[in-house]
């Protein structure tokens, strides 16, 4: 790889990182203010947006975004996707839950550029056309919500409890539930609809 | 957050290149200028507090092809520093050969958190003191140092009882560290010069007079792998914490047992939740070489690790509670069938 044969669109090139890393070659994610000599020192500007493409729930969404933007806000203040919840914003929640390649993880701790290229799905996802997700119409059998500001996250998480194999029992389900939180305690209904959706779900 | 520059590494050499370019070599390795980004769910989180304050984040994700293998062979076993926690708990010949090591993984924050998280970045995970975690606590000497500690003469009932200072009292958080440190695994570091080895006791610091300097890695340093001599299936990782799942430690215990005809041949106990670093009890494990167990001996034991222990004016619960925890890992490892 070379610095100077760049393949990005407009607005990025391939550079050394820093002065005295001429040598050195990273994939620059950063966009620079303006055109230099390839060959000097560069001084990136973080302040300036990046493009991002983010596959979500089966589509590509190409973004510009500060490098600071976490999955999390991606989705709802750039893709308008506010099903995902920010509870804490640090990882103590699991509101944010979301399936990064199927699998689950909080999207408050993951930056987007860190993302790309990988499928998100998130709740509004789930459903096919009119449909509901075993999980989704599980939860209102159950009635496993009062508020509801946890339950797309307990969904998610719930949806990869029952694919890893997490949810042949209700000790299993309660410890591997156990990175989401919810305020109303809901506990018991949630593992009932955990319980209820799970054969469906791994029938496939 | 801070605004920083982003990259991505595709090899190690420009990882290291990145990362030691950035670094100014007079910084300690938590302050420098450019760190590196694993799963994330420690360093960001402590970019939103404020806490850690990179200009430059590389991440080194893509060397996961090369860096997160799980290799256990006939009598070794090799970690890759990007390995997933959640996929090292759930692997059927680490739970077999190693369960000391699959569930102190699995007692481990959450199943998102794990599905994130590596093995490096695991050990590399920084203090849940709140003052540290607080900026607006001026006083925090890891974080400002020579600024004293809030957490001294402060709430401290999470804080630990053995390896302290009069500088620092904070708790390595981390449950797997307890595991290594037990099996004396050997830890692989990638710099500049090339790879190199240490003794995993040899990683962290005790906060001594520089509670900022945590490990003897360097700015430019990254962990690429971990390896473990033998097989440890008579082994376990006991965990007491506030909340049955989905917290830190109070107090926990990882005990490896070699027992031959009703005789412990070889003896490994390291503790967690209590400690300043992943924390060893040698002179403990040294009265269980060569005896037959029992209640008294395992009570015994438990007193030699607290012998040294320090108690604070919320911590001194932790003294009890560790034998305890000891006493009773040490029967687990003791009775369990393999
Ligand atoms: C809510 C919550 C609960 C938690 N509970 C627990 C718990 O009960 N037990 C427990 O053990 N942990 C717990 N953790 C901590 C968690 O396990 C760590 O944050 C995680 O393991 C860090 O790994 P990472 O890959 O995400 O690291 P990152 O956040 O990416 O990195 C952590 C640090 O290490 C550096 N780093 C990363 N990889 C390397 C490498 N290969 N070489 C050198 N430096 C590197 C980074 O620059 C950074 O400074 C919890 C975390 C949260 C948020
Ligand atoms: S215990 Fe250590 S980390 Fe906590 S406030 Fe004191 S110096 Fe800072
Ligand atoms: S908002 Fe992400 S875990 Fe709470
Ligand atoms: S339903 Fe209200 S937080 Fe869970």
């Amino acid at each position: 790889m070379s610095d100077k044969s760049s393949s990005r669109p407009s607005g990025f090139d391939r550079r050394a990182f820093m002065a005295g890393a001429a040598g050195s070659v990273l994939v620059p994610m950063t966009a620079r203010a303006a055109a230099q000599d390839a060959s000097a020192p560069v001084a990136q500007d973080p302040s300036l947006p990046v493009e991002v493409t983010l596959r979500v729930n089966g589509k590509e969404k190409h973004l510009h975004l500060d490098a600071r933007t976490t999955v999390l806000d991606a989705l709802r203040e750039h893709l308008k996707l506010t099903g995902s919840k920010k509870g804490c914003d640090h990882g103590q929640c699991g509101a944010c839950t979301v399936l990064i390649d199927d699998r689950r993880v909080v999207s408050c701790l993951t930056l987007a550029l860190a993302a790309e290229g990988q499928e998100i799905t998130t709740i509004e996802g789930l459903a096919t056309d009119d449909r509901l997700h075993p999980m989704q119409q599980a939860f209102i059998d159950n009635d496993a919500f009062q508020c509801g500001y946890c339950t797309p996250g307990q969904i998610m998480s719930a949806v990869a409890c029952v694919k890893e194999g997490h949810a042949g029992n209700e000790a299993d389900i309660r410890e591997y539930m156990s990175g989401n939180i919810c305020r109303c305690a809901a506990y018991p209904n949630i593992v009932a609809a955990v319980k209820q959706a799970a054969p469906e779900i791994m029938k496939g | 957050m801070r605004s920083f520059s982003y990259q991505r590494a595709t090899d190690p050499d420009m990882a290291v290149q990145a990362l030691g370019a950035a670094a100014a070599s007079n910084n300690p390795l938590t302050k420098a200028t450019a760190q590196p980004l694993a799963g994330g769910t420690t360093l960001i989180d402590l970019m939103k507090l404020d806490v850690m304050r990179p200009a430059a984040i590389v991440d080194i994700n893509p060397l996961a092809h090369a860096w997160s293998a799980i290799e256990p062979g006939g009598d070794a076993l090799r970690l890759g520093a990007l390995a997933k926690m959640s996929d090292v708990a759930a692997h059927a010949e680490i739970q077999r050969s190693y369960p000391v090591i699959a569930d102190s993984l699995k007692l481990a924050a959450s199943a998102q958190l794990r599905n994130m998280a590596t093995l490096g970045g695991n050990v590399m995970q920084r203090t849940r003191c709140n003052y540290f975690r607080d900026v607006s606590y001026e006083n925090c000497n890891k974080r400002n140092p020579g600024s004293g500690c809030a957490a001294m003469d402060g709430v401290n009932r999470m804080h630990a009882v053995l390896g302290t200072s009069d500088q620092c009292i904070a708790t390595y958080p981390g449950d797997f560290a307890q595991a290594l440190i037990a099996l004396d695994a050997t830890v692989e570091i990638t710099g500049k010069a090339g790879t190199r080895s240490m003794p995993f006791a040899q990683l962290h610091k005790a906060p001594g007079s520089t509670p900022d300097i945590e490990t003897a890695l360097q700015p430019g340093e990254l962990i690429s792998g971990f390896s473990i001599r033998g097989r440890w299936p008579r082994s376990v990782y006991l965990k007491a914490r506030d909340r049955q799942s989905y917290e830190f430690a109070l107090s926990s215990a990882a005990i490896a047992l070699d027992v031959q005809d009703g005789t412990i041949r070889d003896a490994r106990v390291a503790l967690g939740g209590v400690a300043t670093v992943p924390w060893r009890a040698r002179e403990a494990e040294a009265l269980l070489r060569e005896q037959k167990f029992d209640e008294a001996l395992a009570q015994r034991v438990a007193d030699a690790a607290f012998a040294d222990a320090r108690g604070r004016r919320h911590n001194s619960f932790k003294i009890a509670l560790g034998k305890r925890v000891v006493a009773r890992a040490l029967q687990q490892a003791v009775t369990m069938e393999i």
